[in-house]
């Protein structure tokens, strides 16, 4: 059997299958429901867009803050330790200073 | 480009989208034609063209009217054909131990002599349909743009969004499937 011949004539017989365009009744109208109601602008796209750009300048925070920390912990520093310190330095005062009244 | 065409879809980017039917109306039959190439269940095809509507609806702000709105809407429904083809990828095994008597008969016709196996019986469409079937989702796609549409590499290009040099390879890699199918397949029923 020549598979060539196999394969130009099935080929064949697939163009001339009719392409078959019928529209089910009632389908423009179930389209038509379906639309989204408001605005045509594809909200979830900008809404995705603004949360990817938020999620990448996240995470180039973090990569600064990831490398900053590594490099003062190789310098004898503690990002950790100064973050606490600074975050309850109010505090410290508090209890360092005499009450006002 | 129909200028009513282009007053309906202005109308549709204002906020009118009544002014969308008309085109879904005009356009189904085509989108219906190029999905039912790539579904077989009639359930399946109206979700293609369902979602092919959708997307065209969310995204016509994107349409710039520089090609007619028939080219523009035909990408998307390629695009989306491909996508449902690969979401659906099902096990491939080629399998033609399931043949139908048809289509067993016509085979039987072309080995015994090849010009009496007619192109137009039902039994070879199925035959080619049960190939195309097997066939990876890129091999399916090209082949049909190719071979059974009769599209050129360039308007395959312009459909897909792939460049010429890669319908190419596909189109050489899904060639070399479909003779690696019809393999099995005489060697499945003949040997």
């Amino acid at each position: 059997m020549s598979l060539t011949g196999l394969e130009k004539k099935l080929l064949a017989a697939g163009r001339r299958q009719m392409s078959d365009g019928r529209v089910p009744h009632g389908f423009a109208r179930r389209v038509m429901a379906r639309l989204p109601v408001g605005s045509t602008l594809d909200q979830a796209s900008l809404w995705a867009r603004a949360l990817w750009r938020s999620a990448l300048a996240c995470l180039a925070v973090l990569l600064l803050l990831g490398a900053v920390s590594l490099l003062r912990s190789k310098n004898g520093g503690d990002l950790g330790q100064d973050f606490e310190t600074t975050m309850l330095a109010s505090a410290d005062l508090d209890n360092e200073a005499p009450p006002l009244w | 480009m129909d200028p009513t065409e282009t007053e309906l879809i202005a109308a549709v980017a204002r906020g009118e989208p009544a002014c969308f039917e008309p085109l879904v109306e005009k356009y189904s039959p085509r989108v219906f034609a190029t999905a039912r190439r790539y579904a077989r269940r009639e359930s399946e095809v109206e979700d293609i063209v369902q979602e092919v509507w959708l997307k065209a609806f969310q995204k016509l702000h994107t349409f710039r009217g520089d090609a007619p709105f028939e080219h523009w809407l035909m990408r998307l429904a390629v695009h989306t054909c491909y996508d449902f083809l690969r979401s659906h990828k099902r096990n491939r095994e080629s399998n033609f131990s399931e043949l139908t008597e048809a289509e067993e008969n016509w085979l039987d016709r072309f080995i015994v002599e090849p010009e009496s196996a007619r192109e137009d019986a039902q039994a070879a469409q199925m035959l080619v349909q049960r190939l195309l079937e097997q066939l990876s989702p890129s091999a399916r796609l090209v082949l049909t743009l190719l071979e059974i549409e009769d599209r050129t590499v360039k308007e395959i290009a312009m459909l897909t969004g792939w460049s010429v040099p890669l319908v190419k390879v596909r189109a050489f890699r899904a060639r070399a499937q479909m003779r690696k199918l019809l393999a099995t397949m005489a060697r499945d029923k003949y040997v």
